[in-house]
């Protein structure tokens, strides 16, 4: 009598609980796929930026010690390992900006066959960097939460996934960019 | 796309929704709206009924929601049938459509958060709920700088900021209201007349000033809130030369912005980006605004529109008596504005939408997808579409 109560009550239990782990598994699975998909927007715009401005270089509108700066910072960026990466993305901000942000610079792009489309090429491409950067940084945040729950530790339901880790550069946009949207 | 709200109350996430949604449209997006509406209401052609909406407390005020099961197997069917890119859902932690969308679904899904808003009791509760639905949002976007640091501060992470738009074209030209400027005397006034932070009093204040001098002058105020509140505050004989037009419809708003001589953005603090001012500035209107931050950043440091120090009258009336004796200098603000309004059109700020779909939609595996239903049991009944196929993709 007490016996089958207590097989019944535990087996009730243990099917619950095998729900409520899966059901956390799942979430948790979600997150990763999340994770890696923002992953992979993230190094495509960090990409896209980086042919942009190799473009912006070879173009022959800026003059040519401008070119040979941003070259140098654009390949810097594409050839960084893993642990350089995030300094050299955010030099090739800092020198995006200061080429961009030279008087006029707008104007005498414009003023080229080529300018008005690289411009537009180039504020998208800015501001995809700072969109998929944030969306990165909130799915990392979000996975880490779900990783270090109590549960999610002790019966290692993460799998081999690595802790993630935040990508953190300087992408501030130029002035000339931020005072035109 | 999801709006919460019911379709047939103008609001501002409403609006806001239907000028997105017509901006992607003229830039060649295919785009379905589902929000809720009365089964009789005429719904533009973009636009699915999610069913009728309830209204029920909620968050201090009355809000009109539809929530329930058949909600729900509408919500489902609609992103089964519509087999999107994107779901763009707007104020996912209202319990409504778009709580049930982010809850069905599975993909690229982009929120728009617009409220700023208090932590209630009742999010604590159905927290996990919530957070289930929400950590499915691979991008999110707050449409002012209160709405962003409202998330940040209660559901954590963060989100990029693309403000509010305004349709160009929906203010340029309209009849000015009958009886009503522009003839060199007229400054008007927009918003709500009983919240002080929109400044109505020192407008008022300004006009009590002026007036006597000026037997031209006259004053027109349209918005929400008590007439004879206002009227209290303007002396008996300067009465007849207040017009207090209280709420306006959207038409007899942009009449209003044109039957003025100088439009006035009083507005003492807040307001990270003013609607109002981008509506009058649309409209062609001679803008006088307080040097607030904001407003001093969308009139580009009084070229598009004069300044006057914030909260103070004796400053908005020098300012005023200029502008009404320069008719050149209003033209040519009124010029200048017209031009500056620009970069906030909805096809401007649409455009930054679509970096934002492109950006989760990039390297997704497939387009939004119904979630399975059922997790350990019953697994066979659902099997999601798996495919994605759409015609004009978001790009």
């Amino acid at each position: 009598m007490t016996a089958t109560t207590v097989i019944l009550v535990v087996g009730v239990f243990v099917v619950l609980s095998a729900v409520y782990i899966s059901w956390r598994a799942g979430r948790l699975d979600r997150l990763h796929i999340r994770l890696e998909t923002a992953r992979a927007a993230l190094d495509a715009a960090l990409i896209g930026r980086a042919a942009v401005c190799m473009e912006l270089a070879a173009s022959g509108v800026l003059d040519p010690a401008s070119s040979l700066v941003l070259a140098a910072a654009t390949h810097e960026a594409r050839t960084a390992g893993p642990e350089e990466r995030e300094h050299a993305e955010s030099d090739l901000s800092r020198t995006l900006r200061a080429v961009m942000d030279q008087e006029r610079f707008r104007e005498r792009l414009a003023d080229t066959p080529a300018g008005p489309d690289l411009m537009a090429e180039l504020d998208t491409a800015v501001t995809k960097v700072i969109y998929s950067r944030r969306f990165y940084n909130n799915a990392v945040g979000a996975t880490r939460l779900a990783q270090r729950r109590w549960l999610a530790r002790t019966l290692r339901l993460a799998g081999h996934t690595e802790y993630p880790s935040y990508f953190e550069i300087d992408d501030a946009e130029p002035a000339s960019l931020a005072q035109q949207s | 796309m999801v709006c919460p709200y019911t379709w047939d109350v103008p609001g501002g996430v409403m609006a806001h929704v239907r000028d997105l949604a017509e901006a992607l449209i003229a830039d060649g997006h295919h785009v379905s709206v589902l929000a809720p509406a009365s089964d009789d209401a005429p719904l533009p052609f973009y636009v699915t009924s999610a069913g009728r909406a309830v209204a029920v407390p909620y968050n201090g005020s009355v809000a009109r929601l539809a929530f329930g099961f058949l909600s729900a197997n509408r919500v489902r069917k609609w992103l089964r049938e519509g087999r999107f890119d994107v779901l763009h859902v707007h104020e996912p932690a209202v319990p409504s459509v778009g709580l049930l969308a982010c809850w069905a679904a599975r993909g690229p899904i982009v929120a728009t958060f617009h409220a700023s808003f208090q932590r209630s009791r009742a999010m604590s509760v159905s927290a996990p709920v919530l957070h289930t639905a929400l950590e499915k949002i691979s991008g999110r976007i707050a449409v002012s700088d209160a709405a962003r640091k409202t998330l940040v501060e209660h559901m954590g992470g963060d989100a990029v900021l693309i403000p509010n738009g305004v349709t160009v074209s929906r203010y340029a030209e309209a009849e000015p209201l009958p009886g009503w400027g522009p003839d060199g005397g007229v400054i008007g006034f927009l918003g709500r007349m009983d919240e002080p932070r929109k400044g109505l009093p020192v407008l008022l204040d300004a006009f009590t000033r002026l007036a006597p001098e000026r037997p031209g002058l006259r004053l027109l105020v349209a918005g929400p809130g008590d007439a004879d509140d206002v009227l209290a505050k303007v002396p008996v004989s300067l009465r007849e030369r207040v017009g207090v037009l209280g709420l306006v419809s959207e038409e007899d708003k942009a009449r209003a912005y044109h039957s003025v001589d100088v439009f006035c953005a009083p507005n003492t603090h807040g307001e990270s980006f003013g609607i109002v001012l981008a509506e009058a500035m649309a409209a062609g209107a001679t803008v006088l605004a307080s040097d607030i931050p904001a407003f001093r950043r969308v009139l580009g440091d009084g070229q598009a529109g004069a300044l006057f120090e914030t909260g103070d009258a004796g400053s908005l009336a020098r300012e005023a008596a200029a502008l009404l004796d320069d008719p050149a200098c209003r033209a040519n603000l009124s010029a200048e504005a017209r031009l500056a309004v620009r970069k906030y059109d909805w096809s401007t700020v649409a455009r930054d939408v679509v970096r934002v779909y492109e950006t989760v939609t990039s390297t997704a595996a497939g387009g939004v997808e119904e979630e399975q239903q059922g997790r350990g049991r019953g697994e066979a009944g659902r099997v999601p579409e798996g495919v994605r196929a759409h015609g004009s993709e978001v790009s």
